[in-house]
């Protein structure tokens, strides 16, 4: 598996997934006219709980569905300036949480030095950890050590609980080393009931189908890991796959878009509106510049409104409760139970 | 009039068969609703439960949905691959089992 900008593909560039998004051949509806019609008016933020700051496209694993195109190719990464920009943000607002993403955001250099700074500032950190980062590389060994000393809450990710469908996802031995990872953060008391230490598990479907109940989906991950592998981790977190980058490209290239695009338009469900996650959070890019949520960032749609588009001008005020920018891709976030960062959202 | 007697877009249209009698089509769905709840059994053994009885009437709708539902509920290929032998060999079995018939009628028409 190849990254889409390493093969200059098509879909390297956001206008063109924007531009199949939103083809006005399309019979598909416009989001913006589904939530009309369901007496939803506009998507609006209700507050700003959560900075999810994306530290870079750069990852030890290229993932068939990755919706950031990140692999071990892609150098852009924040530049401290940009990190201390948003520590400044954190000051000017009560954030509650400061949520790391990538790419393997342990990669960036100035990974522990950030989370340090953002923990000093009384804020909740969690780290979206892919697993393998931990046995990739011995400087990355005492991630567990480090993540248990700082009480980050570890979010990692897990396609199945199978090796083959985890494989097929995320490449060959993948699911072994993540056995091996999540064994470690086991280790030092992620996932150990009273330890304080919280590993929650992210399941995102291998392919064109929708995620089945979250709590029915935990207990078959708790089951198996548990029996198989001896492994504990709190909660499972199911996430819808977004048509985005190297998911859009696989659901061209397998014949599953239209019916891919029909599941996620006929499943949409009003009351998964009220709690999608760019409600509340505001996403941070790699070059400093915000979003809605990370999938708009992906797509680099800007926000509405003329808002300030750059963490180094951040001003609350002007985005507590901003109109968010909204396409078709959002019926992913609002099929059957919902769907965001933290799974099910109903 | 269409070639084929199968079209996948024809599963879209299942709910439409009220428009020719609306209280028994209804009746249907809301008993089909009703059977697919979490009860006595989870929603994911009912679904690797139809996956299997799917193959066993042949039906390739029934497949195609309770083969993306069984994935839905988290259900691994090899567990839905076990469901489907299951019905294979109650099929096979209920053909077999006939043999003891036809061996008792053997034994019935020739000489011990």
């Amino acid at each position: 598996m190849k990254t889409l900008a390493s093969t200059h593909h098509a879909f390297s560039a956001a206008q063109r997934q924007v531009d199949l998004l939103e083809d006005p051949a399309n019979d598909a509806p416009h989001f913006a006219d589904r939530l009309r019609d369901a007496g939803l008016g506009t998507l609006t933020a209700t507050g700003l709980d959560t900075l999810q700051v994306n530290l870079g496209k750069m990852c030890n694993q290229t993932c068939v569905h990755c919706h950031v195109d990140a692999g071990p190719d892609r150098k852009e990464r924040m530049s401290h300036a940009i990190m201390e920009d948003c520590l400044l943000a954190l000051d000017r607002h009560p954030f509650k949480t400061v949520d790391m993403t990538g790419g393997a955001p342990e990669m960036h250099p100035d990974f522990r030095w950030f989370v340090e700074q953002c923990k000093a500032k009384g804020v909740h950190v969690m780290v979206r950890c892919n697993l393998t980062i931990i046995l990739a590389n011995k400087k990355y060994h005492d991630l567990p050590e480090f993540f248990r000393t700082h009480a980050v809450e570890v979010v990692c990710s897990l396609p199945f609980y199978t090796a083959d469908r985890t494989d097929r996802q995320r490449g060959e031995g993948v699911f072994e080393s993540s056995i091996k990872a999540l064994r470690m953060l086991n280790a030092v008391g992620y996932g150990e009931e009273g330890s304080g230490l919280v590993l929650n598990m992210v399941y995102n479907p291998a392919g064109a189908f929708l995620p089945g109940s979250q709590a029915g989906l935990e207990t078959q991950f708790k089951q198996v890991l548990l029996r198989d592998h001896g492994i504990h981790f709190n909660k499972l977190f199911a996430i819808t796959n977004l048509p985005i980058s190297r998911f859009l490209d696989y659901l061209m290239k397998s014949g599953n878009y239209e019916g891919y695009m029909e599941k996620l338009v006929s499943a949409f469900n009003p009351v998964a509106v009220e709690g999608v996650m760019c409600r509340t959070m505001l996403s941070v890019s790699y070059d400093g510049r915000i979003y809605d949520c990370d999938f708009n960032q992906m797509l680099e749609l800007p926000l509405s409104n003329g808002s300030p588009g750059h963490i180094g001008d951040f001003a609350p005020a002007a985005l507590l409760d901003r109109v968010i920018t909204v396409g078709r891709h959002c019926f992913g976030c609002t099929a059957g139970a919902g769907s965001s960062c933290g799974g099910a959202v109903v | 009039m269409e070639k084929t007697y199968y079209d996948p877009k024809d599963l879209k249209k299942f709910g439409q068969i009220t428009e020719f009698q609306k209280e028994l089509g209804e009746k249907f769905f809301s008993y089909y609703t009703d059977v697919f709840r979490e009860g006595a059994l989870t929603a994911r053994e009912k679904a690797l439960i139809a996956l299997a009885v799917s193959h066993t009437v042949q039906c390739p709708y029934c497949i195609d949905a309770y083969t993306a539902d069984t994935l839905e509920k988290g259900c691994s290929e090899a567990q839905m691959m076990e469901a489907v032998h299951v019905a294979a060999a109650i099929r096979s079995g209920a053909s077999l089992v006939h043999g003891v018939q036809m061996m008792n009628k053997v034994k019935e028409l020739t000489h011990g």
